[in-house]
């Protein structure tokens, strides 16, 4: 069996073909388009869905993409067990339609970050981590609302589940607050549901897979899910 | 047909980066007195039926499904009753 990725596509995308020439053309997995009108996933073993300004990110990122007909269809495919991945505006929609918990605020510093990122990979039992093989990657930010936010209850909720799987770090990994970019809870970077089958990250592992951009760790999270689907 | 008015405001406890960096604005323009500046939206617009339950009805859920998020915001709205052209009945 070779397993497919589909990368759903909504107005204002703008990672799509990023996570698509990663995941096809860098790493040869079997990979489709979605457009986000679309109920079909077209067989798909993966989602993702992609960065970006879905509908411009007006009344809150996510808030408006979450409702797209796709979705139905992506929801449906993640309660039964399907895998998905959130990446960055991605994240946002999964936090918008429930699928994972929690808000993404403005960043602390109201700035827009761009750049690479260390992170510590908190959980390293689940699909998306299993196979990566190191405690620290390093993968690019780039954000203006990655403040990752949830109550008192649901925090200790998810830690407490082991659904926390990155957190901003040192090179060494250590977490704190010096290195947290933009404030969020803990210095969450991403996290995945209850059943660990859906997981949301604010880092681009999709522009670290490329050798040519001096950075490939992205790669091993994607490789880390074929290699389990595989095996 | 009713024009509707909702207004979000982010919860209480809830970090306000924008209202907190709008009041820095104020304290260089020497307003030492503004203290908790929060930015909320206000949206308006029209439902167009001359059923007043049914317009509550459906101001209620588009704010709760979609203008607001309950994770971090409340929402207040209000309805009038207006004719044709928007004006006040």
């Amino acid at each position: 069996m070779k397993p497919k990725f589909g990368v759903v596509v909504f107005p204002g995308s703008n990672c799509d073909y990023d996570a698509y020439y990663s995941l096809k053309k860098v790493l040869h997995y079997n990979t489709e388009f979605i457009w986000h009108k679309e109920k079909d996933l077209k067989g798909s073993d993966v989602i993702i869905l992609p960065g970006g300004f879905s509908y411009g990110d007006y009344l809150r990122t996510g808030a408006i993409a979450r409702f797209s007909p796709v979705m139905d269809s992506v929801f449906s495919f993640a309660e039964n067990g399907g895998i998905v991945i959130g990446i960055c505006n991605g994240f946002q929609i999964l936090l918008e339609i429930g699928l994972l918990p929690g808000v993404m605020l403005q960043n602390e510093s109201l700035k827009f970050v761009c750049k690479d990122q260390y992170l510590l990979v908190e959980n390293e039992s689940t699909i998306f981590t299993n196979k990566i093989g190191k405690k620290v990657i390093k993968i690019p930010i780039k954000h203006g609302e990655g403040n990752y936010y949830a109550d008192a209850e649901t925090l200790k909720e998810i830690e407490g589940n082991n659904q926390v799987i990155f957190k901003y770090s040192s090179k060494e990994g250590k977490v704190e607050k010096k290195f947290n970019p933009n404030g969020s809870l803990n210095n969450i970077a991403g996290i995945c549901n209850r059943k660990k089958n859906v997981m949301g990250l604010m880092p681009h592992p999709e522009n670290a897979c490329d050798p040519i951009l001096g950075k490939t760790d992205g790669a091993l999270i994607f490789k880390s899910v074929i290699e389990n689907f595989t095996n | 047909m009713f024009k509707a008015t909702v207004i979000v405001k982010r919860r209480p406890k809830i970090l306000d980066p924008q209202g907190k960096a709008v009041e820095q604005g104020a304290k260089l323009l020497g307003f030492n007195n503004v203290r908790q500046t929060r930015i909320g939206k206000y949206i308006e617009f029209f439902v167009d039926t001359d059923d007043k339950n049914l317009a509550e009805k459906e101001v209620k859920e588009y704010s709760e499904k979609l203008l607001s998020n309950p994770i971090m915001e409340d929402f207040e709205y209000s309805i009038t009753e207006v004719n044709v052209s928007g004006e006040s009945k």
